[in-house]
């Protein structure tokens, strides 16, 4: 209890506090109270707009993929095929790669040369091969894929246990009425899981908006190239780089209230039981 | 006779496409771990040259163990490794006592204030951490402690996440079990370790493990806090590696490697519990 205190509450309150401060780390000025100069920073420059914007994009794209990648990855492995054990232990394995380990190797993979645009030249008659880590246009595509690539397991199992939970007598009960694959799946399977549906989708959602690592280390340089991953934590790390600590509370502050927000607004659909 | 054998025929083309679509994924998800461990033993130079052709896949030139000395040598790889190991010792043995500790409290003891306290802690599951290192940085910057190990890990110990899947795990155990044992002559802490633990063991492989995770890849708060080198834990160790100009690549995936086999091994040794113990917290939350 006291470790929360003082490691949560504490820093919170502090971080409201200090939002409205000029607070630097070891400044010779005594801090003074600035009331929402910071907040008015933050929120009239562009950089932040523009690191918001990409927070959402990727979130945008990457919660439905994910989620739907892993609801279909899910449903493959529980069927009673011979090696499903493997394939569930192979698609699992990433979640071990810390992402900083996920993003060096995928360096590799998504260089010009790489053997991802290998893949792509023959699949796609070369006609489509990205600079991904250098084109601003690409990087966020790249951004998206190694994350997707890292932690959609950790999604496809909590699917899978939910899956398992759902009772065979209802799926016999639908063949028996002359229900096909599709709308067993969709009558059946869907509000069987949706509780776990739910809770998968909606810390992804948050997850999202804690991009960080891979965007940190996956470019050329921190968000980049021109800006084009920057993120949300990387605007916080660079005002507290620049020891501009009220600024970069302030981002904490917006931060919270955003991923609050998100929370709750998911909070209301989510699925009653009948 | 005919229905029967187009039926089989039928499933049989159904696996098929199954198969097909397993494997698929499986190269998926498996080339980058087998180009990341193939290229730890070729030349620098080889890494990406290979790309373009099934080269990629094999480990020649061999070089043996060259780049992994390099990624101890230059890359101070056993240094971070120290530092990691440490911080994710502490924030998990400290956490699962810490947290299972608070959880059994609220679950069990009845004291003033004290749904207040299990509400505040449900509210502060919602408090991301990221929104708490700039104030925490300032307070570790005031007491001297920037640069240091024990600022790594002693703010990640308590969770009010595993505190609240501790408590609602304890509060599910029928109260009778302690008071047999309180029956029996044993004491609060022979209670708990004699006949809680064993319980809930399910519990702690889960919190354990997924703390595991998030503390050996943690990343972040590694960014704002560690200066020097011999604070630096291995994801940010190879993020400056990879910053050491030349970029070797061969070296970089064999410091990858080197610092996510272990895991890996512990992985496939343990998987049921690891898997059962992600999926239990997805059917909590």
């Amino acid at each position: 209890m006291m470790f929360t205190a003082v490691f949560m509450v504490g820093p919170f309150l502090y971080a409201v506090y200090l939002s409205f401060t000029n607070r630097k780390l070891l400044s010779p000025l005594p801090t003074r109270w600035v009331g929402f100069e910071n907040y008015i920073d933050v929120l009239t420059s562009s950089d932040f707009w523009a690191a918001l914007k990409n927070n959402f994009v990727f979130s945008v794209v990457t919660v439905p993929l994910q989620t739907g990648l892993a609801l279909a990855l899910a449903v493959l492995v529980n069927q009673k095929l011979r090696g499903s054990t493997f394939f569930r232990t192979t698609y699992f394995i990433p979640i071990t790669f810390s992402l900083s380990a996920a993003s060096i190797i995928w360096s590799v993979l998504l260089n010009p040369s790489g053997l991802f645009n290998t893949v792509l030249e023959i699949v796609t008659f070369g006609q489509f091969t990205p600079d991904w880590l250098n084109d601003p246009r690409y990087t966020m595509a790249a951004v998206i894929i190694v994350s997707i690539w890292a932690s959609v397991g950790f999604q496809m199992v909590i699917l899978l246990a939910a899956l398992q939970g759902v009772s065979q007598d209802l799926y016999q009960a639908a063949s028996v009425d002359g229900a096909n694959a599709w709308e067993k799946f969709r009558h059946v399977t869907l509000p069987g899981i949706r509780h776990q549906l739910f809770f998968t989708l909606t810390v992804t959602i948050v997850l999202s908006f804690r991009l960080f690592d891979q965007v940190y280390i996956l470019p050329p340089k921190p968000g980049g190239p021109i800006d084009a991953t920057n993120t949300i934590m990387v605007e916080m790390i660079q005002a507290s780089g620049n020891n501009q600590i009220g600024k970069a509370s302030s981002i904490a502050v917006l931060f919270f209230l955003i991923v609050l927000f998100l929370t709750i607004f998911f909070r209301r659909f989510e699925p009653k039981d009948y | 006779m005919t229905s029967i054998k187009s039926a089989k025929a039928q499933a049989r083309r159904k696996s098929v496409t199954a198969y097909v679509l397993l494997a698929s994924f499986a190269a998926f998800f498996l080339t980058p771990v087998i180009i990341m461990v193939v290229g730890s033993f070729k030349s620098d130079e080889r890494v990406l040259a290979d790309q373009k052709s099934l080269e990629a896949f094999s480990p020649t030139p061999f070089e043996g163990l060259e780049n992994y000395q390099q990624a101890s040598e230059t890359g101070n790889f056993f240094t971070s490794l120290q530092v990691s190991l440490i911080v994710s010792f502490m924030i998990v043995i400290g956490g699962l006592v810490v947290n299972s500790f608070c959880g059994y409290a609220l679950a069990r003891l009845r004291f003033r204030g004290q749904r207040l306290l299990l509400g505040l802690f449900v509210a502060l599951i919602i408090v991301p951490f990221e929104a708490l290192l700039v104030p925490l940085l300032l307070m570790m910057s005031e007491i001297g402690w920037t640069d240091t190990i024990r600022a790594q890990f002693l703010p990640f110990i308590a969770q009010p996440l595993y505190i609240f899947l501790f408590y609602s795990f304890f509060k599910g155990l029928p109260g009778e079990l302690e008071e047999a044992a309180m029956i029996d002559g044993a004491g609060p802490f022979t209670t708990f370790r004699k006949i809680i633990f064993p319980l809930a063991r399910p519990a702690y492989a889960s919190a354990g493990i997924l703390t595991f995770l998030y503390s050996w890849g943690q990343f972040l708060w590694p960014v704002m806090i560690a200066r020097s080198e011999e604070v630096r834990p291995l994801p940010l160790g190879l993020t400056f590696f990879r910053g050491t100009p030349p970029v070797q690549w061969a070296d970089l995936l064999a410091y990858a490697t080197a610092m996510v086999l272990p895991v890996l091994i512990v992985f496939v040794i343990f998987q049921r519990q690891f898997v059962q113990g992600v999926s239990n917290a997805g059917l909590k939350g």
